[in-house]
Formats: C-alpha cells, structure tokens, sequence
C-alpha cells in the first residue's frame, strides 16, 4: 500500500515538474524553432509548430547582412579575454590570502567585494568620457579592461572559497619535505587547485559573455559583442522574427551549454561563498 | 606558520589586485563627484563652471526622478516577489523525487544563461507583440482583444521578463540550501503528526531563511541596475512610465550629453545601492567568520 502511493505520488510530481519545466524553457526553445522557419512561417496565425518547410537560410542570411561571425568573434574575445588577465591577476591574490592570511585579509576580501556594488550608472560619465579620450570608446582592448575590472571580485572571492578548502597541512608536509615555495606551488598546490580554477573561469565567461550594461554603452558597430549586436534588431526595420531567432540562438546556446556544466559553482560563485 | 618572508611575498601578490581595484573605484567615482558639482554638457562645451549643488537640486525634484524612483522601487519588489515566491515552490517541487530529475533541473536553469537583450527582444516580439505575438495569437483564438503590453502595462511586462531570467537563479539557491535539510528531522516531525503545511513553516521555511535573504540581497544589487531590458523593450517610456534609476542617468548623460545632470544622478544612485550593499556585506561577513 505505502509503495503504491509513493509511486502514485512519485508520478504527479513527475507530471507536474516537467510541466513546469517545459513552460520555463518554452521561450527559448520557441526561439531555436523559430530560427529554422521562414519568415512568413514565423508570424502565421494560428502558430505552426514543428510542421513547416525547415530551413537554413536565416542563419547564412544573418551572417552575410551583418557580418555575424565578427561580432560572435567580439564576444568570444572580450569574454575569454577579459577571464583569463582576471585570472592572471586574481590568482596569487587568492593563493596568497587563502595561505598567508593576515590581520587585514577579512577586511580586504570585504572592501574587493563591496567594488562590486558599486552601480555601473554611477560611474558611467566618467569611464565614457576617458575612454573616448584615450580611444579606448567601441575597441575590444577597452570592453576587455571593464570587465576585467568588474569581474575581479568575483574571481577573487570564488578562488579563495576554493583555495580555502585546500588542506593547509598538506602544505606543511610539503615544507618539512623541503620543498621550495616554487615546487610547493607548481607540485602541490595547482594539482589541487585546477578545479576551482576550472569552475571560476567557466563562470565568468558566461557572465562577460552576457553583461550587457558596458557593452551596451561603450560599443558601436565595430566592437560590438553578440549583447550589442542583437539590441539593434530593437529597432522597426530589424523586426524579422525568424532573423532574429536565428541570430539569438546562436548567441545563447554557448553559454547555455557551459551554464548546464557549471550549475553548481554557480550558486557558490554569485553567493560569494554564503551558500554552498 | 607564516613566516616574514612568506608575508612579504603574500604582500607582493596581492597588491596588483588591490591597486587595480582601488584604481577603478577611486578614480571615476572622484571623477562622477566632481563632475556632479559642474555645470558641464558635451553639446556646449568649454561652458563647464562650478555649479555646487544645482545639478542636484535639478535631478532630485525633476519629476521625472520621482517616478524613477518609484519604478525601481516597484521593479526590484515586483521581481523579488516572483522569484522568492516562485523560487519556493519550485524548488520544493523539485526536491522531491522524480523522473528525469536531471533534464528538468536543466530546462528550468536555462534561462538564466540568456543574455538581457536577447531575453528581451524574444519576449517583446514572440510572445508580447499585440500583432504577431503568441499571447496574442491566443487571445484572438479565444475570442478576445490582443493586449499591447508595453503600451499599456510597461513596467509590469518588464517585470515579467526579469523575473524569467531571475526565477533559476532563486530556485537554484532555494533548492541547494532545501537539500542541505536534515530529512530526519522532517521525519520525526512526521511521526509526532505534523502536517505538510506545519512542516513547512516551522521546520522547512527557517532553514530557508538564510538563502532567503541571500537571494533577497544578491536580486537586489542587480535588479537595481537593470538596463539592457528597459533599452531594448519600451526606451523607458512611454513618457517615464517605464524608466528606472539606472535608465534615467543613462538618458541624461548620453542622450542629452547632461554630464553634470547625469553624474548627480549617479551619485545619487550609488548612495542607493549602498544601503543595499551594507546589509549584504553583514551577511557575507558573518559567515566569513563561521
């Protein structure tokens, strides 16, 4: 009797759980469809779903109109980019913090992170004005610096939740062994620290990827990342359902699939360490 | 077992971060404040002088800034209300066993990946268009007036949209700290007869608290600054009726080139974000210590 009502159970929550799942992802996969109809197909009433003339033309017309691929490269370079001096940066801050900590480490972790709540709009005029200055206004080098920038708290902050699990007698055991500080890093700890590293760097590629508030406000046409480039389908004349699809699905589904690898790191990572 | 030598080297590795830190946040943020103090458009330039606090006398009782406020204010507790509703219950939907656990938690996580303009756009034009969109093609198979959403009801529409792309993010936080719930204590709670409902509010609901708040304050910071949906949906209108704080500053300074206008705004809206900000640094911190 209970098994059978545990199964019974088991089944409506089966029921409603892929409902609800299914009208959460609905938009997007709406999209991916749309991106294979023509553009009469796109807005028929009633809609069609899967039954209508599939085809490709959307995505080589999207490409050969705006030059798709330079701005899929923008985004490839600023997100990458932008990741990887992050990295280069936050990396021996971390170590150094999670290994050496001092006095002071609790109120620097603290002081890196409340950057972070610094609004974007509010220092908006200023960077604007620089960047157009120093020509740095719609350039790749200058959207990678921002996002640098912007993101450096955060890979600091994920790096040292991960540094800090890494066992410090392990360290000892190394030193006793006479190990020097470089073999101690190159030997022991970046075996044991290449996870961590691995999740922060996924993570904020997806959020460089989609930042779009300095994107959005330093780029023109040349710099412009995949954020930029799909606000001008905003404007009438861009108003091509199945253009619009096509050039969204290619922009989203990346990152949609490197978002499923790192669920996980991502509560640890936007939680700066307080869920788990 | 730091040694002088190893505190030295800590030091020297930690420092360009830091200087790269302070340098950004020093140096605009200087740069926004005394801009704010100065009579400085881009149209006319050369005209910059010292204004002291005209601009913002100007910003603050400009109508317009009122209603931003108000927006925000809505738009933040509109999405909030959503997502820690919403984000409960699915996630207690989810915590119970199922088939095919690992595809749904994946379907509902998606959305969170999809970058602002394309949410936007796809949700402005497929589903909320009064012509060609979804919603729309229903009403009319139902016998009823297509809704224009972002002429009637603006900022509810992008309160809709945000709280799509936010709804994962709470669920998957509600559901990580749901499964960190001692199960034999629901099962003992069980056995002494308690029902689902006290169950919930008085052993499921507390444990939740802390993520509750976590997410509360996270939204927060972020939902404050909510643009790219604004830009490409309504351009904030019509008139301000869907115009928030960041989008106000944004229209002031690159729209009307009102640097000064447009820097009191933002020291105005950093002034906002930081009483946010201390409450969630209260937070973080505390469990830094635990």
């Amino acid at each position: 009797m209970a098994r059978q009502v545990k199964t019974r159970n088991k089944v409506i929550v089966t029921i409603a759980a892929w409902a609800v799942g299914i009208a959460i992802f609905f938009p997007i996969l709406w999209t991916v469809i749309t991106s294979f109809k023509s553009e009469a197909d796109a807005i028929a009433d009633p809609p069609v779903f899967l039954f209508f003339n599939w085809t490709l033309e959307n995505y080589v017309t999207v490409q050969e109109r705006s030059d798709y691929f330079n701005h899929f490269m923008n985004s490839v370079v600023i997100s990458v980019g932008s990741t990887l001096i992050g990295l280069l940066i936050a990396v021996p801050a971390a170590w150094a913090m999670a290994f050496v900590p001092g006095k002071r480490t609790k109120d620097l972790l603290m002081w890196m992170l409340s950057t972070k709540m610094l609004p974007p709009v509010g220092v908006l005029v200023p960077l604007y004005l620089i960047f157009r200055d120093i020509g740095l206004l719609d350039t790749r080098i200058g959207l990678v610096i921002v996002l640098t920038l912007i993101n450096l708290p955060i890979i600091i902050w994920m790096l040292y939740t991960y540094f800090r699990e890494i066992p410090g007698e392990i360290l000892e055991a190394a030193r006793m062994d006479g190990a020097t500080l470089k073999a101690e890093i190159l030997y022991v700890l970046t075996p044991m620290a290449v996870p961590g590293i691995a999740s922060t760097l996924l993570l904020n590629i997806i959020l460089a990827w989609n930042e779009a508030f300095w994107t959005l406000n330093l780029t023109a046409a040349n710099a412009a990342p995949l954020t930029a480039f799909i606000a001008s389908y905003s404007s009438p004349e861009g108003l091509f359902y199945a253009k619009l699809s096509a050039a969204s699905t290619m922009a989203i589904a990346p990152i949609l699939i490197m978002g499923w690898f790192s669920q996980k790191q991502l509560v640890r990572g936007l939680t700066f360490g307080a869920v788990k | 077992m730091a040694t002088k030598h190893s505190r030295a080297a800590a030091r020297l590795m930690i420092s360009p971060a830091v200087l790269l830190l302070l340098g950004w946040m020093i140096v605009p943020l200087a740069m926004t404040l005394y801009f704010s103090f100065q009579r400085y458009n881009l149209l006319m330039p050369g005209m910059e002088e010292w204004t002291g606090l005209a601009n913002y006398q100007y910003f603050l009782t400009d109508p317009a800034f009122f209603d931003a406020l108000t927006n925000t204010l809505l738009l933040v507790g509109g999405v909030l209300l959503v997502t820690i509703i919403g984000g409960v219950m699915l996630a207690l939907l989810l915590d119970q066993p199922f088939f095919g656990q690992g595809v749904v938690r994946i379907l509902v996580i998606a959305p969170f990946f999809v970058m602002p303009t394309v949410s936007a756009l796809v949700w402005k034009n497929m589903f909320l268009n009064p012509v060609n969109g979804l919603f729309a093609h229903a009403a009319k198979a139902l016998g009823l007036q297509p809704y224009d959403f972002f002429a009637q009801a603006p900022l509810a529409s992008i309160i809709g949209i945000v709280s799509w792309q936010w709804l994962p993010f709470a669920t998957l936080i509600l559901l990580t700290a749901l499964q960190s719930l001692d199960q034999e204590q629901l099962e003992a709670a069980e056995m002494d007869g308690a029902g689902p409902l006290s169950r919930f509010f008085h052993i499921m609901l507390p444990h939740l608290a802390r993520a509750i708040t976590v997410v509360i304050l996270i939204q927060t910071i972020f939902l404050l600054s909510v643009f790219a949906e604004i830009l490409v949906t309504t351009n904030g209108g019509p008139g301000t009726a869907s115009t928030n704080l960041t989008y106000l500053i944004y229209a002031q300074s690159l729209l009307q080139f009102d640097v000064g206008g447009g820097s009191a705004g933002g020291v105005v809206a950093i002034v906002l974000a930081n009483i946010v900000a201390i409450f969630l640094m209260r937070m973080i911190g505390k469990n830094l210590e635990a």
